[in-house]
Parts: C-alpha cells; sequence; structure tokens
C-alpha cells in the first residue's frame, strides 16, 4: 500500500501525537484520486456488520463513512431521538424527608416505557393536558408500622411501605389512551425515596415527549459512541522474550504466540480489534521503532446502550430517519427560498 | 421522522443572506435556524465533496444561539444550487445507510432466532 494511501485511509498513534487525523478525501487534494462525491462508489463500500444485539445493547460496525457522518449519528442517538419523560409533579402531599424539588427532579430521571413515536409535542402555551400529548402516574403512598411485636431492628419487617418503588407508580390512563398497552417505568425497582411510619407521598406526575438537547432525561439512549477500528503492524520479526514483551503491551489477545519450526515463539498480530489503543508498546525502546500502531478511518465501531424504552436498533433506525428528515426539511425551505426569489425578479423587471 | 418541537416553527427554519448584486449569486451565506454541529459538520463534508465548491465553511454564532452560519463560495454556479444537490446527497447517502442498517438488523435476528433453535434442538 502506498504512502499516499496510508495517509488517506488511516490515522497513525505514535508515542506523544496522533497524525492524518483529518479526512483530506475531497477533489483537489490529491492528482490521482478522484474524490468526487459519488452514490454509487458510496453504496459499494458501505457495509453494516451487527455483533450483538440485545434489548438493551447493540454494537455494529459502519464501514465506508466519514467522521462527519458517524458523529451525526451519534449526536443524534444521544440528543435529538424524543422519549416520554416526566416533566411535572403535582405534589399534594409530601412528607417524606426528600424535598419536593429534589423529589421531581428524580422522578424526571425515570426511564418511561413509553413509545414518543404515538405522542405530540405538547405546546408551549398549551394549558390542558391532552390524551396526544400527556401521560399521567399517580404515585400515592403511606409507610405505617407492621405490628409485630419483636425485637427485629431490620425495617423490613418493622414498617411496611417504607421503600418507594418505581413499582409503585400506577398509570393513569387519560381519556381516550385505553388501547394503549404495558406505559410503565422501565425498571420496577428504581428505588425513589425511602419513608418511616407517618411519612406520606401522594403525587400526580405528567409525562411529555421532549429530546435529548432539551433535558438530558429524554436522551433515549445511555451512551452512545464508536471508536475506529485499530490496525497493528509489526515492521520486523519478534522472537522469544521480546515477543512476550510486544505481547504484554497490548490488550489481552490482541497478539499471537506461534511456534516457528526451530522451536522459536513468534509473535503475530491475530485480533487488533480488542485493543484499547493504550500505545504501551512505545514504552519500550526496543519495539517502538518496529511497530505501528494505525486506525482505520472509516471504520466505526458503534456501541448503543439504550434506556430500555427503545431497542437500540430501532433508535439507529430513527437516528438515521431524523437526519433525512433534517436534510428533507432544508430542501423545503429551499424550494420556497428560490420559488419566493423568481417572483422577485419577474416583479423588478417590470419597474 | 420530522417532527420538531413546535415551539420553534414560528421562527424562520433558513434564511438566505441577501445578495449585493446579482453576480454575487456565487458566494452566500446561509443562516440555519436550530441546527448545530450535527447537520453542519455533515453539510460541511458532502458539500466539499463537490467538484463545484470552492469553499464551504459554518460556524456556530453564539453558544446561546441556537443557529449556524454556513458559507458557500462556488467556482461559478449558483450557491443555493450547490446547497441544494448537498441535501440532496446527503438524503440520497442517508436513505442507503438506512436500508442497509435495517436489512442488516433483520438478517441479524433471524440468524439469531435460527441459533436458538438449534440451541433447543440440540440440547
Amino acid at each position: 500500500m502506498s504512502h499516499i494511501d496510508d495517509i488517506r485511509q488511516k490515522i497513525q498513534l505514535t508515542e506523544h501525537t496522533v497524525f492524518n487525523v483529518n479526512s483530506t478525501n475531497f477533489p483537489g487534494t490529491y492528482d490521482e484520486y478522484d474524490d468526487v462525491w459519488s452514490q454509487e462508489r458510496f453504496e459499494e463500500r458501505f457495509q453494516i456488520d451487527i455483533v450483538s444485539l440485545s434489548d438493551t445493547d447493540m454494537e455494529f460496525d459502519m464501514v465506508g463513512v466519514d467522521a462527519a457522518i458517524a458523529n451525526a449519528i451519534r449526536r443524534i442517538l444521544l440528543a435529538e431521538i424524543p422519549t416520554m419523560a416526566i416533566e411535572s409533579v403535582a405534589i399534594w402531599n409530601n412528607t417524606s424527608i426528600i424535598q419536593d424539588e429534589v423529589l421531581a427532579h428524580r422522578l424526571g430521571l425515570i426511564p418511561i416505557k413509553a413509545d414518543a413515536r404515538l405522542f405530540e409535542y405538547k405546546l408551549k402555551d398549551a394549558e390542558q393536558n391532552t390524551s396526544e400529548d400527556t401521560l399521567q402516574f399517580r404515585l400515592k403512598l403511606k409507610c405505617t408500622r407492621n405490628n409485630i411485636s419483636s425485637d427485629a431492628k431490620d425495617p423490613d419487617i418493622l414498617y411496611k411501605n417504607h421503600r418507594v418503588y418505581t413499582k409503585h407508580m400506577e398509570w393513569v390512563p387519560l381519556k381516550g389512551q385505553e388501547h394503549l398497552k404495558g406505559i410503565r417505568p422501565v425498571h420496577e425497582d428504581i428505588l425513589i425515596t425511602t419513608m418511616r411510619p407517618g411519612h406520606e407521598l401522594d403525587m400526580d406526575l405528567y409525562c411529555v415527549k421532549g429530546i435529548g438537547k432539551d433535558h438530558a432525561k429524554f436522551s433515549p439512549v445511555a451512551t452512545a459512541s464508536y471508536r475506529l477500528l485499530p490496525e497493528i503492524r509489526l515492521l520486523r520479526e519478534f522472537y522469544g522474550e521480546e515477543a512476550e514483551l510486544l505481547q504484554k503491551s497490548f490488550s489481552p489477545g490482541v497478539i499471537d504466540l506461534v511456534e516457528t519450526s526451530d522451536g522459536h515463539k513468534m509473535a503475530k498480530v491475530a485480533n487488533a480489534r480488542l485493543d484499547t489503543c493504550s500505545r504501551n508498546v512505545f514504552r519500550h525502546d526496543e519495539l517502538k521503532d518496529h511497530v505501528s500502531l494505525l486506525r482505520v478511518r472509516d471504520h466505526f465501531i458503534f456501541s448503543v446502550e439504550s434506556t430500555g424504552i427503545l431497542p437500540p436498533d430501532v433508535l439507529v433506525s430513527e437516528a438515521i430517519k431524523t437526519l433525512m428528515g433534517k436534510c428533507q426539511k432544508f430542501l423545503q425551505e429551499l424550494e420556497d427560498v428560490t420559488g419566493t426569489k423568481g417572483k422577485h425578479k419577474k416583479g423588478s423587471k417590470k419597474t | 421522522m420530522a417532527d420538531v418541537p413546535p415551539a420553534n416553527s414560528k421562527q424562520p427554519v433558513l434564511e438566505v443572506l441577501e445578495m449585493k448584486s446579482e453576480s454575487e449569486e456565487s458566494f452566500q451565506t446561509f443562516i440555519l435556524h436550530d441546527e448545530d454541529h450535527t447537520l453542519g459538520n455533515a453539510l460541511k463534508f458532502i458539500l466539499n465533496k463537490s467538484p463545484d465548491v470552492a469553499f464551504v465553511g459554518y460556524s456556530i454564532t453564539h453558544p446561546s444561539e441556537n443557529k449556524i452560519n454556513l458559507r458557500i463560495q462556488t467556482t461559478g454556479k449558483p450557491a443555493v444550487e450547490v446547497l441544494k444537490q448537498g441535501f440532496k446527497d446527503l438524503k440520497q447517502m442517508c436513505a442507503h445507510m438506512l436500508t442497509t442498517f435495517e436489512s442488516s438488523a433483520k438478517y441479524y435476528k433471524e440468524n439469531q432466532q435460527d441459533d436458538e433453535v438449534m440451541m433447543e434442538q440440540s440440547s
């Protein structure tokens, strides 16, 4: 592979710096390459491999896109996919030791299992909650003494209802929401507060649709991140103790020791993907000039961890759709702008 | 999904800064409201890929102002047309990403189920 190809396709990690960080594959940068955008070339190279997928976690490889696009998807996942979250709380009674405002904030962070695509954003000046924009829960609980005369010190035995969990939140369907099913907090065992006999909670909780840009409680993901695929090149052969040192400089599983025909151990790159790119290898003077650490510029290893409201694959689909929606919105606007400009031109010609 | 919080629906979405003369249509500044690096950087990438673009750059005017300024200078074509093409390219690219992703997810799920059936049968 030529030096230019390396600059274009790889990011190089050295002892103290990182080289070739920025994409350079734009028309005009290189003479011998045609870097003009082409959908056909993109479709030829673009690839997605799903490594693992569960109800909450997903890892997948996205190959053949620029960091600008991968980052747009990551940012949309974090901040622009709507979910339902508790936005206002009517506190009729709160005699627990946790203050009203702190309690309301805690409640806001509880993930609510409801598909926000079925709801509308609540208008800023709307006074009434409607079945299209609001979900209501009720939380009413009183802590009492358990009438057991024993010497027990365990609060679980002494008191009833002394721990308030999300399972105590009861969904109250508004008029017209009877068809909705399974509206509940994602987890039933999130501790909201603890109480002692005589303490009491009586609250109405109102959920609205929102996005993470407005408040992090609306973010549908716990984390969404990507890293670039590592590539390790051994510039000479390593045997014996050196090979073992090399193996120890990388994450487990990255370097394999293979036995040569004359009984020596030789180092071989087995799976560069497992490397954390700690660059430990550059701490050893005898190794550092003979190893090249790279990352593939357009191979993204995405990791998406959902809060459990929507499955992670649905979230990624929605993120790509959101980006498409943005393009569509501005295309429409541009149509309108150029349309009106044409009219102005005609007008000016008449005068 | 193109729904946007309705709180912003009254404000303009896109502004094209007025040209001083007709000859300036090849270099223009656009203001995209309610956008940030998410769209700005993606758009900068796709426009840089165009042979008609001499310069493209964007900036967020102020952290508390929810808008970006996008500057396009072309090699002759009207900047509006180049921007339009950029959005079309980006949209087409996303469409392909979406179909690829959804078919991969479907394929993974089907094979996963097959694996589970195999596991049950073998045990």
